[in-house]
């Protein structure tokens, strides 16, 4: 299923709905490459109704803020429950993405 | 054992007497090496311990999280994608512990020499966190000799 893509203020915002896993991580690179070709640099990925990202999913995101950046944009994550945040501590990752608590923090703030 | 049309093998294993609560039971899986099937077995099992009683909370994230890792690593590490080759996933609920084991049809590997994915070098490569992550999650892991079956235990308060 491919993700949810809206745009707001210029940003690209793509909400993760389910699982973001090995299964679908795909979708979700190719979704964000095929935006940054059309022009887009400012992006925002909304976890507001993720259940659970297993570590291809970390890896894809990983990869895909390497590409905006790359490119001279920015990415954002937001909406990351406890659990979901808990993920990103234990792997350190929060020291690699901005992470904004709201998606409306996030797209003022990319 | 009851065969899905898509080729998942779905066996509920009987209650034996050491399980502790009435009514308690397992639940055998056969899946072939394919991740479409990682969510279906994932919520398979996770419902399965909410049936015998587990904490929505327990059954909810950690347990999901770590056996789509063992899943996947069977299917891609273990059996090379190989659709002809199966990944037995056996759950059995216990009064005081969940247990899962997850075992493949590959060679093994050696779980030791895994390269610590929050080392500065390693933070911006896109793998290699599986493995941590269910070290992370889950209370007890262990592997078979061959390294070819991850054990995964979780301990109900």
């Amino acid at each position: 299923m491919p993700f949810a893509a809206t745009r707001e203020q210029d940003v690209v915002v793509i909400s993760v709905e389910g699982q973001l896993i090995v299964a679908n991580r795909q979708e979700l690179k190719q979704q964000v490459l095929e935006t940054l070709d059309t022009g887009d640099r400012r992006f925002v990925i909304d976890f507001s109704e993720t259940g659970y990202i297993d570590s291809s999913g970390l890896g894809v995101l990983v990869s895909v803020s390497k590409k905006i950046r790359e490119a001279g944009g920015e990415l954002r994550l937001s909406g990351l429950n406890e659990d979901l945040r808990m993920l990103f501590e234990l792997t350190k990752l929060d020291t690699l993405f901005s992470i904004s608590d709201t998606k409306s923090e996030a797209i003022s703030s990319v | 054992m009851n065969t899905t049309p898509t080729g998942l093998s779905v066996q509920r294993l009987g209650t034996s007497a050491d399980t502790g609560r009435a009514g308690l039971g397992g639940i055998a899986l056969r899946v072939p090496s394919d991740f479409d099937f990682i969510e279906q077995v994932t919520e398979l099992v996770a419902g399965h311990c909410l049936e015998c009683g587990v904490s929505p909370r327990a059954a909810r994230f950690g347990l999901r999280v770590a056996l789509t890792e063992a899943l996947s690593n069977a299917m891609e590490y273990g059996n090379g994608m190989d659709a002809a080759k199966l990944v037995d996933v056996t759950t059995h609920v216990y009064e005081d512990r969940i247990q899962i084991q997850v075992k493949d049809q590959g060679v093994g590997f050696d779980p030791d020499v895994v390269p610590d994915p929050t080392h500065a070098t390693n933070l911006e490569h896109p793998g290699g966190r599986g493995l941590f992550l269910i070290r992370q999650l889950v209370d007890e892991v262990t592997f078979n000799d061959r390294g070819n079956a991850i054990c995964m235990i979780w301990r109900c308060d």
